[in-house]
């Protein structure tokens, strides 16, 4: 059933856009237009290094109407598993990757009388492409944007200047925070809530907003979760009578794809579930990093999201 | 509380007070009145001063001196439904996001006040709802669109266009009616003998 | 490649029929001797030439007259074309999918020329060349999707992706096997699949709704569905049961070849790019038992479905008052194999 709809890209522009930030532009090799997407869709960048491919998801940042190019901005993060390192330290122009089919897991519900955006750091980057749709589609929306400072948030000004007085943004260095409480009283009915930040921010605010009689229904957000570094293990592939070493820095999905081996994924961070593999044998404990599986789900041991989860003991089968 | 025959008949989960909500808005009719009751009875007092009711009585008068009695931030009396519909929608127009809305009644009342819900920009899904009273139902015809409501008996004759149709349990939340469909169209004249299957 | 437009039609005197390359391209459902629901969603891929899968967006002899019935149906009842209003960005992703696939299938039949957001659109067959501002509702005779289905065969049926469901929030529904659009829009995913039989249990449900959630952009899937009626009327709809209901009592054992009709839907779904909405196209293709039986392998295994369904299937797809008629009938093309 894999027939590659992946697309060979490559590197067009890249732009310091705040301390820590760059912005990547990417085009097709052949130079042809790209597929239009909804936004908050994100796709995934399979990139060569020296070790072998990288793969990791990134939010399309850019307007869905522009199909030339698409934009995606990385934060260098110092205690990665190097993979914002490695974009912003190995690649250069005209370095060529391949980018997936866009993906969305963080739409907007189109039902919405009203939009209002919560974001916190690199987490503003779905939400512009949002806004661009939403604006384009006449819709009423409003984003409350934290910094930690003028010089660390990204676009701020530039989104300031493209939607004026309905983006707020609070800069923590200047001790000026989202006022949560008050926007999340003050909304006409038919008003959804996204929030994208750390995850701290995301917990907090869905909290506020249950205890401000806000329902499930209305409130959306989405978690940039990389998979945690870990020690090293082996499992065994029952299916393709493989047994792969992962490395600590490497995800279980990540090494079995680097033995050739091709299972489903679609966000790489643990959040929707199509990674779920299940176990045919364990003599060890798993370690689940996922915000998909129940508690229950977790504690039965039956299955694992090999994108972010990881395992300490003697053995691991699984049913890939 | 039926088990859903189909997977489209709405399964009422009752009555549940959120304690979060900013504001809660009743409308009940007639035994529905009872699900508040019984609310108090379950979750403390502590919620009405920040609630308001919405009441239609039907055969159930008795009602509103125990609603009165409650409390609430307000209890409105509608003579008729028309005008608790309209009141609700006037309510709605200008509420903020942590109103909640609790509807008690028979499904006819249940899925009118959502239409009117919906329509105001509230989820269905987190509307709280509690069926009360007869089990009669609120159909529409397929063929000429016409509702009828308090259907008691299967087959019965359409108040548009008089064929005889046939309540299926395939229930619609936008329109707030079951579907109903010509019972004899291949056979006309053959329909089966009436059977009371709603009190 | 032209095709030769039939002049038929789908109602009052029944003209329509199955040339002999009609019959051979027709997409045969049953790939054994029984049938059970099963999540029978496979990749939509180009297939052979001259079958029913050589485009993906199918157009057939059929065309023009199917098209001609379509607007007649909706003459008579607009509420067969409805769209909820937070649905207009999918019903623009739906005219540019059908545009592109029916400019690509068929080049010399329709064109479609894009200038940023002015677009041509030619239609051979059907005569129209209209100029337009896609994403302005205003520069066009009627809103997107209708727009576009009164050019292309199939019921369509746009759903919505929110909540951990499907929402089925807009369609244009004339050639349905008996279901209602106005009664059923609004409904998600299990609500509107509610009286299928046995289906449920089994967990079909469950599965396909879980496939197609993770359906992704460029990789549209298909099935195919199944339903019989007598004559070949497209129009079965709840809404016109009256007028057509009486026909299931006229089959006899001299006219089941001409009158009981097989009819296929091959499903084809889309993920949409700008609405992350499913657009899922419904194509029907009608052929009666006499065709059927030109071809001995198929005339077989429909008489050998049809006499091992089970009791809740018969009813619900309404095969009670011809069925044993119309096996009976079969039963003289049996081709001699053993079974």
């Amino acid at each position: 059933m894999s027939i590659s709809t992946d697309m060979p890209m490559r590197v067009a522009e890249i732009t310091q856009v705040a301390d820590r930030v760059k912005r990547f532009r990417l085009e097709r090799r052949d130079g042809g237009t790209l597929p239009y997407f909804s936004g908050g869709a994100h796709v995934v960048v399979t990139m060569r290094d020296a070790g072998g491919l990288r793969r990791n998801a990134y939010s399309l940042m850019s307007a869905p109407h522009e199909s030339s190019a698409y934009a995606i901005s990385v934060l260098h993060v110092e205690k990665s598993r190097g993979g914002s390192q490695f974009m912003h330290e190995q690649v250069d122009l005209g370095t060529e990757l391949t980018v997936s089919q866009p993906v969305n897991l963080f739409p907007v519900d189109q039902r919405g009388r009203r939009h209002l955006f919560l974001a916190g750091g690199i987490g503003i980057t779905p939400f512009m492409a949002m806004l661009e749709q939403l604006e384009r589609g006449g819709q009423d929306f409003e984003l409350h944007y934290a910094i930690r400072g003028r010089s660390h948030g990204a676009y701020w000004r530039e989104l300031q200047g493209k939607f004026g007085g309905r983006v707020n943004v609070y800069c923590d260095a200047e001790k000026v925070f989202i006022p949560v409480a008050k926007l999340l009283d003050d909304q006409p009915l038919g008003t959804h809530l996204y929030v994208c930040g750390p995850t701290g921010m995301i917990d907090a605010t869905l909290t506020m907003a249950r205890h401000a009689g806000w329902p499930q229904q209305n409130l959306h957000f989405e978690r940039f979760l990389g998979p945690p570094a870990g020690n090293a293990f082996r499992v065994i592939l029952q299916r393709s009578g493989m047994d792969v070493a992962v490395e600590g820095r490497q995800s279980i999905l990540e090494a079995v794809e680097a033995a050739g081996v091709d299972a489903p994924f679609l966000c790489r961070g643990g959040a929707c579930g199509q990674c779920a593999t299940a176990v045919l044998g364990l003599d060890g404990a798993l370690e689940h990093n996922d915000h998909y599986l129940s508690d229950a789900e977790k504690v039965s041991n039956s299955k694992l999201m090999i994108c972010v989860s990881r395992f300490k003991g003697r053995a691991l089968v699984l049913d890939l | 509380m039926r088990t859903p025959a189909i997977k489209s008949r709405p399964v009422y989960a009752g009555l549940q007070v959120n304690p979060h909500a900013r504001r809660t808005l009743f409308a009940l009719q007639g035994e529905g009145a009872k699900a508040l009751f019984e609310q108090v009875e379950r979750a403390g007092r502590e919620f009405l001063t920040r609630s308001e009711v919405l009441f239609l009585a039907g055969n159930s008068v008795q009602h509103l001196a125990g609603l009165q009695q409650l409390a609430p931030h307000l209890v409105r009396q509608a003579p008729n439904l028309d005008s608790l519909l309209q009141r609700l929608r006037d309510d709605l127009a200008i509420a903020k996001m942590g109103t909640s809305l609790q509807v008690a009644g028979t499904e006819g009342f249940i899925g009118q006040v959502l239409q009117v819900a919906m329509d105001s920009h509230i989820d269905a899904a987190s509307i709280c709802t509690e069926h009360r009273g007869s089990l009669a139902r609120r159909v529409q015809c397929v063929h000429c669109k016409q509702f009828t409501d308090g259907v008691t008996h299967s087959p019965f004759a359409c108040s548009g266009c008089g064929l005889g149709l046939l309540v299926r349990d395939h229930y619609s939340r936008r329109l707030g009616a079951f579907q109903g469909v010509n019972v004899d169209a291949e056979a006309p004249g053959t329909a089966p003998s009436l059977e009371e299957l709603y009190p | 490649m032209t095709i030769a437009f039939r002049e038929e039609t789908f109602r009052d005197d029944f003209t329509f029929r199955n040339s002999g390359a009609g019959v051979l391209r027709f997409p045969f459902p049953f790939h054994e001797d029984r049938y059970t629901y099963t999540v029978n969603l496979e990749p939509h891929t180009a297939g052979a030439a001259g079958t029913a899968y050589e485009h993906l967006i199918d157009i057939d002899e059929h065309y023009l007259a199917e098209m001609q019935d379509r607007a007649l149906v909706l003459a008579e009842d607009s509420l067969r074309c409805q769209a909820l209003p937070h649905m207009i960005s999918a019903q623009w992703d739906a005219l540019e999918l059908l545009m592109e696939q029916q400019a690509l299938g068929y080049p010399e039949l329709f064109t479609l020329t894009k200038h940023g957001d002015r677009w041509r659109w030619i239609n051979r067959p059907m005569g129209i060349d209209q100029t337009f501002t896609f994403g302005d509702v205003s520069t066009l005779p009627y809103e997107p999707m209708e727009y576009i289905a009164r050019q292309a065969q199939g019921d369509l049926c746009i759903v919505d992706q929110r909540d951990g469901s499907l929402w089925m929030d807009a369609g244009i529904v004339t050639s349905q096997a008996d279901w209602s659009l106005d009664f059923d829009i609004g409904m998600n995913f299990m609500e509107w699949h509610a009286s299928v039989p046995l289906a449920h249990e089994a967990g079909v449900f469950d599965r396909a709704l879980k496939f197609l959630l993770n359906l992704q952009q460029g990789k549209p899937v298909r099935r195919l569905n199944w339903a019989m009626t007598i004559n070949p009327r497209l129009d079965t709809s709840p809404e016109n049961y009256p007028k057509w209901g009486p026909d299931r009592t006229t089959v006899t054992p001299m006219n089941v070849g001409e009158k009981v009709y097989l009819r296929v839907e091959l499903q084809s779904l889309w993920r949409l790019p700008r609405s992350n909405a499913i657009l899922f196209v419904i194509r029907c293709y009608p052929i009666n038992m006499a065709d059927i039986a030109t071809v001995p392998q198929w005339a077989r295994r429909v008489r050998l479905v049809l006499a091992s369904l089970p009791q809740q299937i018969i009813h619900y797809k309404c095969l009670v008052r011809f069925r044993q008629t119309t096996i009976d009938w079969l039963a003289q093309f049996d081709d001699g194999a053993p079974g």
